[in-house]
């Protein structure tokens, strides 16, 4: 990805989440977090992780904000009324908030940096031979292409079976969960 | 190209964006918003070492399954989460954190 790019969409994000910040009205933050995360999908492909890329989309601004803001939209929330801003915790998120990004400057400014390695044709190539010769992913990597999908596909049924099965479970149980929380008790 | 400290100095803001969100707002939803900026500034991070640490000339697939199932659990704890907020409304019929002292001493 060229380096304007990453810059451009690396904005996009930062200022999409300090709107979610400075915006009073909840719908108006729902959005800003939906451009945010729309810049980091973009961040995402070009770090060449397309499918986390395409999930970022289609789970979190596609499903997750939606849910955010169908329930805004239930909860029927105004603005935010006007209170006075009590002064002891906009100082200490402020102080925390300074901290944190001073520490994480002085880190990074000590830590040798790095640059991407090359994901040519010709360093693709040179992977086939760790996959079986014929199958999908060995022609894919042998005509220079990164078959992203097909490679998280291998890792996660090969290395991943026993999360993959527990992921299964959690899904449930939050399904459940929520089906409990949301019914109405009766008395 | 972007090195990997300009990904790492950009996740690290985005945290702290999050992270001042969740101090200082006092909406319940833009606190839990908040939280899921958090997570993702955490998934950059990752997808950004998996992308800069090779393994036989392939990102190190690893980091990205660990976002992949940050991802799911990040949506299920959604679900989750907003369910209680309906409940919570349902009962004290605000969200202002301000006004949920139950548990305060």
């Amino acid at each position: 990805m060229p380096t304007y790019l990453f810059w451009i969409f690396s904005a996009m994000m930062l200022l999409g989440g300090a709107a979610v910040i400075v915006f009073r009205n909840p719908v108006s933050s729902a959005l800003s977090v939906v451009a945010c995360f729309l810049g980091l999908a973009g961040l995402f492909t070009g770090l060449s992780a397309f499918f986390v890329g395409i999930i970022q989309i289609l789970v979190y601004t596609g499903a997750v904000m939606v849910l955010f803001l169908f329930i805004i939209m239930l909860l029927d929330l105004k603005d935010e009324d006007k209170r006075a801003p009590s002064l002891a915790p906009l100082l200490a998120g402020l102080g925390l908030v300074v901290a944190f990004v001073s520490q994480l400057l002085c880190v990074l400014s000590r830590s040798p940096d790095q640059i991407a390695p090359a994901l040519d044709p010709q360093a693709l190539a040179a992977a086939a031979g760790h996959f079986p010769a014929g199958e999908k992913i060995a022609t894919a990597l042998t005509a220079g292409r990164l078959p992203d999908v097909q490679l998280i596909g291998h890792m996660l049924f090969t290395g991943y079976n026993l999360p993959l099965q527990i992921l299964g479970v959690i899904l449930l149980v939050a399904t459940v969960g929520v089906v409990v929380l949301s019914k109405r008790t009766q008395h | 190209m972007a090195s990997l400290n300009d990904y790492l100095l950009v996740s690290g803001l985005l945290f702290a964006i999050g992270l001042a969100g969740v101090v200082l707002r006092r909406n319940i939803i833009i606190v839990f918003m908040c939280l899921e900026l958090m997570l993702s500034a955490a998934n950059l991070s990752l997808v950004a070492f998996s992308r800069f640490n090779t393994v036989n000339g392939l990102p190190n697939y690893h980091g990205q399954m660990l976002v992949f199932f940050v991802i799911t659990v990040a949506a299920a704890e959604v679900a989750v989460g907003l369910a209680i907020i309906v409940a919570l409304y349902r009962a004290r019929l605000t969200i202002h954190t301000d006004d949920l002292t139950s548990l305060k001493g």
